[in-house]
């Protein structure tokens, strides 16, 4: 059995199992660290940053920090939460993201989180980008306005060699996903499905259906996101 | 007959870790990389074709599409801008009958840019076809297109003398200068190739007493950052892993720094050697020169003098003569990427993945190439290590000061009289350095040290100390005189190029730099606000969420000339009422929708 040890979010005492991630370690102990490209079973890339904590007082991210014997975590200061705050604007000023037409409202992970963390207008200006749609692909269509460059997809969605389906293209300020277009053309339904079900946005839509569910009985029509982990506690 | 794809996939034993050089080496026998090759490529490595597209897609040298039977690659930073960049690109444009970013329509002369060569001193300067053309002139520019025109070679069309010191020699024959214009007691000083690996053998030192000696002396990082050497290596040392890596950092890619390309070119030996010295303190068989692409022109030389080494004993089996000591070096190149100087993306890089830094923990000490312990260092400590093993702890304390010992190498451009470069002891103020480079101190506006990711400093701090204690500096210094603007000249340029070269992996930084750099446009334009000027030093918290440090040092252009040039941002404020956003322009915006629906205004 795997060793236990102790640590503290926020001055709580907290218990987890060695080696395990911060993330999940703080969601066994009730305690909700938002992320946005972690995905459980799919290993971590710290892509978005909004887990950022302080962990002995360093700015680190929590999915990608095992919990260790005596680890100091601060999750909800001041500080931390307007950080979140600002990489959540950062995420919506950065690409084209008008909720009311789209159809992942509801269910979105960075919507949700920006109501979690009451984004009313960002602070940065918005930069209006040209994006493409993509909707040669028999099953999705890819709407890069929409994407937030978490990796989700890139990272989880490989076909039965292991290849990529989907993957980064350029860097910087002209960085975007690209899918690959022989290998998509011949996807399965059930990693179309996949697909469309890792992106946390609305960027990756399987064709042929919509709004399955309605607006108004979605994830987080109900509560907000976390509230699931926090109840738990 | 196989085709060239398919023998060089073979050269490389269709190992995908080995992507950068196989895309390297089919970039240079077709000049770009067409889609069916990557497809091949793929095929045989048994990975999608996007996979490899989002590692050739990352590096600026490689290209999908022809790039020109001629290539030319003008630098578009700062310095090169100060130099007179402009008139050469106008010249490139009218002579060859295309644009920056185009190619002929004949195909025969393709122009782009390209951030920092490292040839700040002997700017403008371009790349053409892998190689260097320095110091141009429009006439030049006249001279060397009809020279395409015509066909003749890159080697014909340079009409060039050879550069000083070994550029001259017949493996490198180039005409790049070293400008030296003051040697040291570490670096420039005399070294017999071996020297360091026959102390060694010759003291029969341990690796552990090695990595003392080294830690003796106080050794810190030349990269920037100043981590203790000695420790880096004890880490490694001490890690558990099949094999141990050394790298070292020859990717240079900080605007403004271009002594390692010096150092690579006078002092080879030393550099290597500080590899193999590394490599038998914490027990390593392999060491990786990863060099920028920028510097492929030292391919040939390089890889002569390993062969020389391996000659005289120096590598391979039983290296310098030390028992049981097995260790070789290979070189690797990039292909155009600033974050690849972070040792992690550096690491990923000759991995033949996008370079894209890691989460740390755990730290390439651990886990770095393959996942094995490696320990990356730059190419001027690597030199200073080496000395240490020659000559000892002691005489390497007394150069420097006592927190910073040893000496640096600075790489001085911009607005002086003798740009190039200097080997200096730790301790020289920012006034000797401009007095000895030939800077008129009145006419001074600023000094730009560590480049875009240091800070921009004014003349209130010039008596401010080069150290590890005080002004701390991967060693580049821009002079920036009175004449030019410095937000637009330079804070505008350093701040698209962070834009431009961040990995894009974090949100933080890639979303960041784009915020930052759209501000300044919005205050260039003289549409800023007090508040916006605020806003930009407010955003300093998020820039450290990032994961590495070109995402946490990209505001320092922006945020380091408000602390000390708050003037020049002020001065650009013309409206007074924070209440009003005059960059909202209603006719612009409304422009495309008064098209689409036919309305005549």
């Amino acid at each position: 059995m795997a060793k236990i040890v102790t640590f503290s979010i926020d001055g709580q005492k907290c218990m987890a199992e060695e080696g395990q991630y911060l993330v999940d370690a703080a969601e066994t102990n009730g305690v909700y660290i938002p992320t946005l490209c972690n995905m459980t079973g799919v290993p971590p890339q710290g892509s978005c940053r909004v887990c950022s904590v302080k962990i002995n007082g360093k700015l680190t991210t929590a999915c990608t920090t095992k919990v260790s014997e005596g680890m100091e975590v601060i999750n909800e200061s001041e500080e931390i939460q307007d950080l979140r705050k600002a990489i959540i604007e950062l995420l919506f000023a950065e690409g084209n993201h008008f909720c009311p037409s789209c159809e992942q409202s509801g269910n979105c992970e960075l919507q949700a989180l920006a109501y979690r963390f009451q984004v009313l207008v960002p602070r940065f200006p918005y930069l209006f980008p040209e994006r493409d749609i993509e909707a040669s692909n028999p099953k999705l269509f890819k709407d890069h306005n929409r994407s937030i460059l978490c990796k989700r997809c890139i990272r989880a969605i490989t076909d039965e060699r292991g290849r990529r389906l989907f993957a980064f293209g350029k860097r910087g300020d002209r960085i975007g996903i690209s899918i690959d277009t022989k290998l998509a053309a011949n996807i399965s339904d059930e990693l179309a499905d996949r697909a469309a079900e890792v992106c946390p946005v609305g960027a990756i839509i399987r064709k042929g259906r919509g709004f399955a569910v309605p607006i108004g009985q979605r994830r987080y029509d109900g509560q907000p996101i976390g509230a699931d982990v926090e109840q738990a506690k | 007959m196989k085709s060239i794809v398919q023998n060089v996939l073979e050269k490389y034993n269709s190992d995908a870790t080995r992507l950068m050089d196989i895309l390297i080496d089919v970039q240079e026998d077709q000049g770009y990389l067409p889609p069916p090759v990557l497809a091949e490529i793929a095929e045989t490595l048994d990975i999608s074709e996007v996979d490899v597209l989002q590692t050739v897609s990352f590096y600026h040298f490689f290209s999908t599409e022809p790039r020109g039977k001629y290539s030319v690659y003008l630098n578009d930073s700062v310095v090169a801008e100060m130099m007179g960049r402009a008139k050469i690109a106008e010249a490139f444009e009218r002579e060859a009958g295309c644009k920056f970013g185009e190619v002929t329509e004949d195909e025969l002369i393709g122009l782009f840019d390209t951030p920092c060569i490292g040839m700040n001193d002997q700017e403008p300067a371009a790349i053409i076809n892998g190689v260097i053309f320095t110091e141009l002139t429009a006439f030049r520019v006249k001279e060397i297109v009809n020279g395409m025109r015509a066909g003749l070679s890159v080697e014909e069309l340079r009409a060039q003398s050879l550069g000083d010191g070994m550029n001259a020699s017949e493996s490198l024959h180039s005409t790049v200068d070293n400008n030296i214009h003051k040697t040291g007691a570490v670096i420039f000083s005399d070294y017999d190739p071996g020297e360091a690996l026959a102390a060694i053998s010759k003291e029969s030192l341990s690796p552990e007493q090695v990595i003392e000696r080294v830690k003796a002396s106080g050794v810190r990082g030349r990269g920037g950052a100043g981590f203790p050497t000695a420790l880096k290596w004890e880490f490694c040392r001490k890690a558990k892993g099949e094999k141990h890596y050394v790298f070292c950092n020859a990717d240079e890619g900080e605007p403004g720094t271009f002594k390692d390309r010096v150092i690579l070119t006078e002092r080879p030996n030393l550099v290597l050697d500080g590899m193999t010295v590394a490599g038998y303190a914490i027990g390593a068989t392999e060491g990786i020169l990863y060099l920028r692409y920028e510097y492929r022109y030292l391919r040939d030389y390089l890889e002569k003098i390993l062969a020389d080494m391996r000659a005289a004993g120096q590598l391979g089996k039983n290296a310098g003569d030390i028992k049981g000591f097995d260790f070789d070096i290979r070189l690797q190149f990039g292909a155009g990427a600033y974050v690849c100087g972070e040792e992690s993306a550096l690491i990923e890089s000759a991995e033949g993945k996008r370079g894209e830094p890691r989460d740390r923990p755990p730290f390439p000490v651990e886990k770095g190439f393959l996942g094995m312990p490696t320990i990356v260092n730059n190419v001027e400590t690597l030199c200073q290590a080496a000395k240490v093993v020659v000559k000892g702890a002691d005489w390497y304390r007394t150069l420097g000061t006592s927190q910073s010992t040893g000496t640096k190498v600075l790489s001085v451009s911009g607005d002086c009289k003798f740009p190039g470069v200097y080997e200096i002891e730790w301790g020289f103020s920012v006034n000797d350095i401009l007095n000895m480079v030939g800077a008129e101190t009145g006419e001074v506006q600023a000094v730009q040290v560590g480049g875009p990711s240091g800070s921009c400093i004014a003349s209130n701090e010039f008596s401010r100390i080069l150290s590890y204690e005080d002004l701390a500096t991967g060693g580049s210094l821009i002079i920036i005189g009175e004449r030019h603007d410095l937000l637009k000249v330079v804070v505008y340029n350093f701040i698209d190029f962070f834009a431009k070269e961040s990995c894009g992996s974090c949100s933080t930084c890639r979303a960041l730099t784009m915020m930052y750099r759209k501000t300044l446009e919005k205050i260039l334009a003289g549409h800023g606000k007090r508040s916006d000027v605020q806003a930009m030093l407010d955003w300093v918290p998020i820039a450290l969420a990032s994961r590495c440090g070109l995402g946490h040092t990209a505001p320092n252009p922006i945020v380091s000339t408000i602390k000390n040039f708050r003037h020049l941002y002020e001065g650009r404020i013309v409206n007074a009422d924070e209440t009003f956003e005059s960059s909202f322009d209603l006719e612009t915006s409304v422009a495309e929708a008064n098209r689409t629906v036919g309305r005549k205004l």
